[in-house]
């Protein structure tokens, strides 16, 4: 879900003092109020288990959920009958996040005063909406289909796939064709923060200043085929997918985009597993995502037709998921780098225009991403993450080293007061900043700032 | 404040630690692990708590919609023991009843907690019944060892199978539909359905384990709060190693030694059966 700005803009401090009591109010009401509840939307009308059961904080899957998912959507117990056999099982579930929320960028310029201003717009707002619908045709085949929307916008397709689960009796052999989640242990898909700043993982979309490469980010669903394969307890996986390189936009050319039916890119991801006693399930990890982008394209009428010039990139690095008991936190690290063409923005063709001492673009980043699990009803998250380029593609860039850079916190809760075997509700509430090296248009930092109060619910 | 209302208090601090010092204090021991109800009472509520309910009684929230109910922990009437009928499992039967799950059933295979967690809820389960607190454990039955697999051990399970009238539940051809199975309930009076030993889902998989031993142990115990009684008193080790035997030949989709055997020596199997999907 991706949420709108605002609609009422107005030039206020940060922090308004009735939200801040607001806040605090809530804060405390939920402190000594949270109960014990159930949960459950579309898979607990088929297993009747608590939402909690599968999710540390939903929508986080904890290592039974790991698991259920890594299984085709089955648990094993003679309870994994096909949908057309279980007229009481309606497998969906409407998700969308009533909201208030408040954006501040710090050094905005301002037409009427050609002067730099810290510009808050605040208001009440709306998410878009996801239809999900999940579960399996038969025996070890199992779907998603996730059609979501944004106001006023069209639908698209965020994901769209029919799984071929334990070929050959074997866990370890598991097909997916369609558009779908990026096998990340780590998934922006299932983690808790949703404000426009901490609504997403800056490392997973990361690209330069500058830079050209159409690469969407492993944060987007692409379309491709994964083969993937997991332990008996999901301890040890894998997964290798093969992805047509267009962002997971349906469609071999799309008409003013340009960005089809260039060529295929691959993801890689293991992960280990280990149990350690008294304090959870430990995880590590690592992945690689390796791909090509086009330079230029080929137009019949000015509408691009075919991408040429395809140029590499790559994305690698590892991660670990480490639990003291109710406390959790994740550790991520990525290196990334384009080819010196994208980062340029120049078009192969046009070798002449590389600058000279122009040079590949590379970077490094992390997170750090820590929950306090309260009860399964409440959960805390902060996050600590940055993004800093290492080496950046035009030497002219030489003096703004920073540019481009991303320092971000967030934090947050969850309360989840309504657990029922039909719906769930969380109370959401979060601050997020980012701050952009060099970004502003004075040439200095930009810094970005989110809160968010909403009201995150499905049923 | 007033001597009654200090004797009000007093009584309900008693109760209170009265109520607690089972939950404080309960355990559970399987090998190198041991679980602590504290622990166990939070892990409950996260996994459990949906369907046993918040007073480990079965009437969870979506109990009403789950068949075979939830387990009544009050009751501490289980199901799958090493134990004789009527005693109280060991700890690693319990704990070995949240790892493998219950085919047939919502409860799942809970093998991807870590087993501390597994453990610390066999604690927790523990402070449901008053039982745990006044008897002990029963003696694990002894399971000897099985065997050789031959032909006269199939005929022979075969005859046991008549003259026991297993046939009676689970059907001449084991597929659980006996002239007894309509009729049969469950000790909350719930209707039960005999196990199907043809059924296509769980061809090798029983209630409470997957192996002979786990099919010898079964019968041996018993499966309490189920009509299925446990044949300890009734027939020899060897003889039960027979009807081992033969039950296996039963599970027509299942590719064993003793259907193996028993197609060699030519006997007739039983036709194959649409899965039915339930069975205790």
């Amino acid at each position: 879900m991706q949420l709108r700005p605002g609609t009422q803009q107005k030039t206020i401090g940060l922090f308004p003092k009735s939200f801040l009591i607001l806040t605090l109010l809530l804060a405390s009401f939920v402190c000594l109020t949270s109960q014990p509840g159930y949960a459950i939307p579309a898979f607990a009308r088929k297993y009747g288990l608590p939402c909690s059961a599968c999710h540390i904080g939903w929508p986080v899957l904890n290592n039974f959920g790991i698991q259920f998912k890594d299984n085709g959507y089955q648990l094993g117990n003679d309870k994994d009958s096909p949908i057309y056999q279980n007229n009481g099982y309606f497998p969906i579930t409407f998700r969308t996040t009533p909201q208030w929320h408040l954006e501040n960028s710090n050094k905005v310029l301002i037409d009427q005063t050609g002067t730099e201003q810290s510009v808050t717009t605040h208001g009440f707002d709306l998410s878009g909406l996801d239809i999900w619908t999940a579960g399996t045709l038969s025996k070890n085949i199992s779907f998603q289909v996730l059609p979501s929307m944004e106001e006023g916008d069209g639908f698209h397709f965020e994901a769209a796939w029919v799984r071929f689960d334990n070929l050959l009796h074997s866990p370890w052999l598991n097909v997916k064709v369609g558009k779908f989640e990026l096998d990340n242990l780590l998934s922006e898909k299932r983690f808790l923060t949703l404000s426009s700043q901490g609504g997403e993982w800056f490392n997973y979309h990361f690209l330069p200043q500058g830079d050209f490469n159409q690469f969407g980010g492993i944060g987007e669903n692409p379309i491709g085929l994964e083969l993937s394969g997991h332990n008996s307890n999901s301890y040890t996986r894998y997964s290798i997918s093969l992805l047509s390189s267009v962002n997971g936009t349906p469609g071999l050319t799309s008409g003013g985009q340009g960005n089809t039916a260039r060529t295929y890119d691959a993801f890689l991801n293991v992960s280990q597993g280990f149990a350690v006693k008294g304090l959870g399930v430990q995880r590590i990890g690592a992945y690689g995502y390796f791909g090509q982008s086009p330079t230029y394209f080929l137009t019949s009428d000015g509408v691009p037709v075919q991408a040429k010039g395809n140029r590499s990139f790559s994305r690698v690095g590892a991660y670990g998921w480490w639990f003291i008991k109710d406390f959790d936190f994740e550790t991520f690290y990525m290196h990334g780098q384009d080819n010196v063409y994208l980062g340029n923005s120049l078009p192969v063709n046009d070798p002449v225009g590389l600058p000279p001492g122009a040079a590949g673009p590379t970077w490094n980043g992390g997170f750090i991403e820590a929950h306090y699990t309260v009860n399964p009803q409440f959960i805390f998250t902060g996050r600590y993450e940055l993004v800093h380029m290492s080496r950046q593609a035009n030497p002219d860039l030489a003096a703004t080293p920073n540019l481009g850079n991303v320092d971000s916190f967030t934090i947050g809760y969850r309360w989840y007061p309504i657990m029922l075997s039909r719906a769930g509700l969380a109370v959401h509430n979060e601050y997020s900043q980012a701050r952009m090296g060099n970004l502003a248009p004075s040439g200095t930092d930009l810094l970005n700032r989110t809160v968010m109060l909403g009201f995150d619910f499905d049923y | 404040m007033s001597m009654v209302s200090k004797r009000y208090l007093g009584s309900i601090l008693l109760l209170a630690i009265a109520t607690a010092l089972p939950l404080l204090g309960q355990e559970a021991h399987v090998g190198n692990l041991t679980g602590h109800a504290p622990a166990g009472k939070k892990l409950y509520r996260r996994y459990c708590l949906g369907c046993h309910g918040p007073l480990g009684d079965g009437n969870g929230d979506n109990a009403p919609w789950i068949d075979p109910k939830p387990r009544d922990f009050v009751g501490a009437t289980f199901k799958c023991r090493s134990t004789p009928t009527g005693t109280l499992p060991t700890d690693a039967d319990l704990y070995n009843s949240i790892s493998r799950g219950f085919t047939n059933s919502n409860m799942p295979h809970w093998d991807a907690l870590p087993p501390q967690f597994r453990i610390d809820l066999v604690a927790y389960v523990k402070t449901f019944s008053p039982r745990w607190q006044s008897e002990k454990a029963g003696e694990p039955i002894k399971v000897p060892s099985e065997p050789a697999l031959t032909e006269q051990s199939i005929a022979h399970g075969g005859e046991l199978f008549q003259k026991m009238e297993c046939w009676k539940c689970h059907g001449q051809q084991g597929r659980g539909d006996g002239p007894s199975a309509p009729t049969l309930t469950d000790s909350k009076d719930q209707p039960i359905h005999p196990y199907n030993f043809a059924d296509a889902t769980n061809d090798s998989r029983f209630k409470c384990g997957s192996t002979n031993e786990d099919l010898y142990r079964i019968f041996m115990t018993g499966v309490d709060g189920t009509p299925m009684p446990s044949f300890a008193d009734v027939i020899q080790p060897n003889d039960a190693w027979d009807l081992v035997h033969y039950l296996r030949t039963l599970q027509t989709r299942r590719r064993g030694p003793e259907t193996e055997l028993s197609k060699r020596s030519g006997a007739k199997p039983p036709a194959p059966a649409k899965p039915s999907g339930s069975g205790y």
